[in-house]
């Protein structure tokens, strides 16, 4: 059966959740691959909630959040980013490949790139195939 | 005079030093022992063998401290023994309650290890390639065994149920004879609790700012990153303020801050301040809320190269993926 990835979106209300409803009003097309989580900001997500995607056999995951400057609360996603780069280099430590997960900077405007990040991290995905802990982190 | 309450201690893969925090009791132990009959302490203190705690009644023994991380099939089943014998089991010490430093171990395979110790070291002079083996049969009659090595290292609450759990690369005595004199007087919290004062180690660092009176210190965010090894730090200034990279807020102080007295950042051995499932992860959320910009990101990740070693420097079995893949 061909291998279709299973990404993990966490994307921020006020932007990256906006911009992905634009590109379904858009009719933009891009993989059915993503199943987004809705959170109010970029800096809410703790790296334990990636980790725990990651653990449970998730093959991407990506958070979104605004670009800088138009954090609805001002600095939330300097902490997302200072927070996410750490992690992707960690995941890295842990044995993970760092291109299972994403950082995006998506705007409610930006419907059009949420469709192209979707369509090129499902691609790389399926290059890199499914996630080595597939069926939870006691069957990988 | 009431009943003395049965105690038994187990070491499995530790360095003991959980027990000498327990030796270093000295005179409050002496008083202590008024209340406590030690029944089984091995490998290390009494001349008792393992055989002597399997033929031992269940329930037996009121309290068992269990220090150590597990790593070898005798730990797992020495610990499901000591829980069948005890009516009180605690995790005694970071390594059982988190997997402790020698958890690293879990982001390296068994053969880099066993290269690393056995072969690799400069001290190591072993020509012929001699590993430790599960069995081996001697001169074609004696059939010898040694315990075999599991694939990760487990906490304690992995294998068994546990009732307590206390914290500290060893528990502080202070804390350790606070603990045992709760144990004596029944006064302990919830099962599955740890024994703590509940603070963090800042609130117990003599150089938080908070602290002090008259201080008009406020908190900045870290525009550098500085390790131990560099310059030297104020002794009387918030090593966090100063650029060394320290997990004390989130971190149960029942240590007094000891390493803060000395210089020396705190690197998470007390085990996590309640509300944290995973250690190294909310130690990095945490490090990311407080370094200034990109340039100081990338300042501590050029500094730390492994950040997994870093921030899980005592708990990364405890975590969300406790080993590398």
């Amino acid at each position: 059966m061909e291998f279709v990835p299973n990404i993990i979106g966490f994307a921020c209300q006020w932007c990256t959740y906006a911009g992905a409803d634009l590109a379904g009003n858009l009719r933009c097309k891009y993989p059915p691959t993503v199943k987004l989580i809705k959170v109010p900001c970029s800096g809410r997500v703790k790296p334990e909630y990636v980790m725990q995607a990651l653990a449970q056999g998730a093959d991407g995951v990506l958070v979104g959040g605004c670009h800088f400057g138009d954090c609805h609360y001002k600095d939330g996603n300097h902490k997302t980013k200072n927070r996410m780069d750490m992690l992707k280099s960690m995941l890295g430590d842990l044995g993970f490949d760092p291109r299972r997960f994403r950082r995006e900077w998506i705007s409610g405007a930006e419907g059009k790139k949420f469709a192209e990040v979707i369509t090129d991290f499902t691609k790389e995905l399926i290059e890199l195939g499914p996630n080595p802990l597939k069926g939870g982190e006691n069957n990988g | 005079m009431a009943e003395k309450v049965k105690v038994g201690f187990l070491l499995l893969g530790g360095c003991a030093g959980c027990e000498m925090s327990v030796v270093d009791l000295s005179e409050k132990l002496v008083d202590a022992l008024e209340h406590l009959e030690v029944v089984f302490w091995a490998p290390t203190v009494a001349d008792v063998k393992y055989n002597d705690l399997a033929s031992m009644a269940d329930k037996s023994i009121d309290v068992a401290f269990i220090d150590g991380m597990v790593r070898l099939d005798e730990h797992i089943h020495m610990a499901k023994i000591m829980r069948a014998k005890a009516k009180t089991l605690i995790a005694f010490g970071i390594c059982a309650a988190l997997g402790g430093t020698a958890g690293l171990s879990s982001l390296h395979t068994k053969e880099e290890l066993f290269q690393k110790a056995f072969k690799n070291t400069p001290t190591t002079d072993n020509p012929d390639n001699i590993f430790p083996q599960p069995s081996c049969l001697v001169d074609g009659k004696y059939d010898l065994t040694l315990p075999a090595y599991e694939d990760k290292v487990r906490t304690l609450n992995q294998i068994v149920d546990v009732d307590y759990y206390i914290g500290g690369c060893p528990p502080h005595h202070s804390h350790v004879g606070a603990a045992i004199g709760a144990l004596v007087s029944g006064q302990l919290p919830p099962k599955g609790s740890w024994i703590t004062n509940g603070k963090a180690v800042c609130d117990v660092c003599r150089r938080n700012p908070a602290k002090k009176e008259g201080s008009s210190q406020h908190r900045t965010m870290l525009s550098k990153v500085m390790r131990t090894t560099e310059g030297t730090p104020d002794p009387d200034i918030c090593l966090l303020q100063q650029g060394y990279i320290c997990f004390g807020a989130i971190t149960q102080g029942d240590c007094g801050g000891s390493c803060l007295n000395v210089n020396i950042p705190c690197r998470g051995c007390g085990g996590p301040i309640p509300g944290n499932e995973d250690y190294g992860a909310q130690a990095l959320s945490t490090m990311g809320s407080i370094l200034k910009d990109e340039k100081a990101t990338a300042e501590l990740m050029s500094k730390y190269p492994n950040l997994a070693k870093f921030f899980y420097r005592y708990a990364l079995p405890s975590g969300t993926l406790p080993k590398k893949m």
